[in-house]
């Protein structure tokens, strides 16, 4: 009780009012939308407006309010082996193209952080850069490049490397392509962010002390690079899993990515129970890298503070 | 201090005609030099003369523009630093900051391929030297400032180099643990037997530490000695000036014997004489240099020469002695340093008139 009149002190105290504002917009545009979800998630279908049936009704006759919970959309996903494979697809490649991102990204990050200052801005600019045209767009500019007749194609055959068209589109290569692509800046910048910050004289010591060069690396810059490695990899990962858009224009037609899933039962299948709990389980399972991510960011913290 | 003896036939480091050149900028300007075996070599200078530079090459992180550089006789040019047989403490330490410090201790013998039974040895023994036994698993950001130093020293010491460069070692520290680090390192040189090349801009860090002393200005080496020589017989005003302070008077040159010389100085009423000669054309212009603690001050007015009246203008006591500025008829300051022996002494104080005089021998002619 006591802490509730605290609470309610310091909301009352108009200074507090400020940071208020994220909390409620929080609150209106996630905890919201997630309730009802998770709500629909446990109902059933129903041919009728809203499309599923209400979770607790009033009985007249027992005078009694009804509770209804549905466990069928959740045994649905895990009995149902297109969601089960759906889920490991989307995992198996959000995975990988975390690691390519890492693998191109790295270097990257590096030159960057090594370049001189004036050069430093102008390229951190380029990487930037393409967030000023439509996302949609940009990853659709892919079909033209990578289609049977696009530019790759008949520049390959222009040159006589090959005397069929390849098929890069519609496969799990196009899919990587496509984000590696478009999810590059966001391990680039938070690599950059920390290796710019490295103290250059730790390497200078490192070959002092007998190190080559490449022992130097693995032993010093890699591992104090490491916060910007995870935070780059959960920036590229999270979105991944749940990408719909690169996987709807450029991905194979034959196996699906969860979020292209999720969008056909809401939209196409109108089946919203099932979509919910496919949304749910999806989140349950970005859940876990994220709470490892801000524990990871809470010793970091705490680590600098001392 | 006693000046320690240095085995001059046993050159360790040459440095021939070194020059490096970044762009336009000449930091280090046709160096020669050598560094003898076992000696604590001091760079001394102000920021910007180069003596980091010409420290830096020695690691092997520059590459001299033009010149030599020989370490036991063997050229160093196209030898990275991880293969020279020198260490380095830098100035900010560089430790490493995700490594406790026995991990840090032992980077560096790692690196040589040792069995790990023998790193373990060495690194504790080394912890023991530095008295950092009980610190090991420390990391280096749980640590004082000396405590950091003394993790630098004894990473670069693990190594058994036998040259050790030391980047203005004791910049970081406050002053008391300055001065007992100063000692603890010439001990740490002594029972090691590894040559030292220290940087520094600290004249008083320089001359406590150094058997020789590179006094660096605009990229050369203006005079090297032994703290002594470079404090008694300075061979440029630059380098009298550098060197603690300085009373600078300019004169001209009336008599130029072999065994003494006269020298006229328009801010002072009586001639300098000075009893011994020097080799400059007559009617030269010269510069005489007295060093405050070599003038004496006195209340009773004598004649003669070498000699000059004035006004005490600020007194500091500073405990052991006490610094006078006195006023000259010239209108010019003087610099005195009076030690203070006497507990119930009837000191000197403001505005009263003294009498300054020395001795013959006391004053410096530079003709530089």
């Amino acid at each position: 009780m006591r802490t509730l009149i605290a609470t309610w002190r310091n909301i009352s105290r108009p200074r507090n009012w400020v940071i208020a504002i994220p909390y409620v917009w929080l609150l209106a545009f996630f905890a919201i939308p997630f309730v009802i979800v998770l709500k629909i998630s446990f109902s059933s279908m129903q041919p009728i407006q809203p499309g599923y049936a209400p979770l607790w009704q009033w009985v007249e006759e027992t005078q009694r309010l009804v509770a209804t919970i549905n466990v069928d959309n959740y045994q649905a996903l895990w009995r149902n082996n297109l969601y089960v494979s759906t889920f490991i697809y989307s995992l198996k490649v959000a995975a990988v193209s975390t690691v390519l991102c890492l693998l191109i990204g790295y270097p990257m990050a590096y030159a960057i952080a090594r370049s001189a200052p004036t050069t430093r801005n102008l390229l951190l600019m380029l990487i930037i850069l393409p967030f000023w045209t439509s996302f949609l767009l940009r990853v659709y500019a892919w079909v033209g490049l990578l289609k049977s007749n696009g530019v790759i194609n008949n520049a390959l055959l222009a040159l006589g490397w090959i005397d069929q068209p390849l098929t890069l589109l519609y496969t799990d290569f196009a899919v990587y392509v496509g984000i590696v692509y478009s999810y590059l800046p966001f391990m680039i910048l938070p690599l950059y962010a920390n290796l710019e910050k490295h103290d250059f004289t730790l390497l200078e010591a490192a070959a002092d002390l007998g190190a080559k060069p490449m022992t130097s690396f693995f032993k010093v810059t890699l591992p104090l690079s490491l916060p910007g490695i995870v935070a780059g990899c959960l920036l590229v990962f999270i979105p991944a899993v749940g990408e719909y858009v690169i996987p709807s224009l450029l991905g194979r037609t034959d196996q699906l990515m969860i979020g292209t899933v999720l969008s056909a039962q809401f939209f196409s299948a109108r089946n919203w129970p099932v979509a919910s709990a496919v949304a749910i389980v999806l989140l349950l399972l970005l859940l876990l890298p994220i709470l490892l991510f801000q524990r990871y960011q809470r010793r970091e913290l705490e680590a600098a503070k001392r | 201090m006693a000046e320690r003896v240095v085995d001059r036939n046993h050159e360790y480091v040459r440095i021939e005609g070194v020059t490096k050149r970044f762009g336009e900028f000449v930091a280090v300007d046709n160096v020669s030099l050598s560094i003898y075996k076992g000696e604590i070599f001091c760079l001394l200078g102000g920021s910007g003369c180069g003596k980091t530079t010409l420290l830096r090459m020695l690691a092997g992180f520059e590459a001299p523009s033009a010149g030599r550089i020989l370490i036991d006789g063997q050229d160093m040019a196209g030898i990275p630093p991880y293969e020279r047989p020198v260490n380095m403490m830098f100035q900010s330490y560089a430790l490493f900051p995700h490594m406790s410090v026995l991990q840090n201790v032992a980077f560096g013998l790692e690196q040589e391929g040792l069995p790990r039974a023998e790193i373990e040895r060495r690194v504790a023994e080394m912890l023991d030297i530095v008295k950092l036994g009980e610190f090991g698993k420390r990391k280096p950001h749980q640590l004082s400032g000396g405590q950091r130093q003394r993790v630098a020293l004894a990473r670069a010491l693990v190594k058994r180099p036998k040259l050790l460069l030391l980047d203005e070692p004791l910049g970081a520290l406050d002053k008391k643990l300055r001065e007992h680090t100063q000692f603890e390192l010439i001990n740490l040189q002594e029972q090691l037997g590894v040559t030292f090349v220290v940087v520094t801009h600290d004249q008083e860090e320089a001359m406590t530490l150094a058997s020789r002393i590179g006094v660096m200005n605009k990229g050369q080496i203006t005079q090297v000695g032994t703290p002594t020589d470079i404090y008694e017989f300075p061979n440029s005003r630059f380098v009298a000036d550098f060197i603690g302070s300085v009373n600078m008077f300019e004169g001209q040159l009336i008599e130029d014997e072999p065994g003494h010389v006269r020298i006229r100085c328009p801010e002072l009423e009586s001639t300098v004489f000075v009893s011994h000669g020097i080799s400059a054309p007559p009617d030269a212009k010269v510069t005489v240099a007295i060093r405050p603690e070599k003038i004496d001050m006195s209340r009773v007015a004598e004649e003669g020469e070498n000699r000059a009246k004035g006004v005490v203008k600020e007194i500091a006591y500073m405990g052991d002695l006490s610094v006078y500025l006195v006023r000259l008829d010239s209108t010019r300051l003087v610099r005195v340093t009076i030690p203070n022996t006497d507990r119930h002494d009837e000191r000197i104080v403001w505005d009263e008139t003294v009498y300054l005089s020395w001795q013959p021998s006391s004053p410096v002619v530079l003709i530089q």
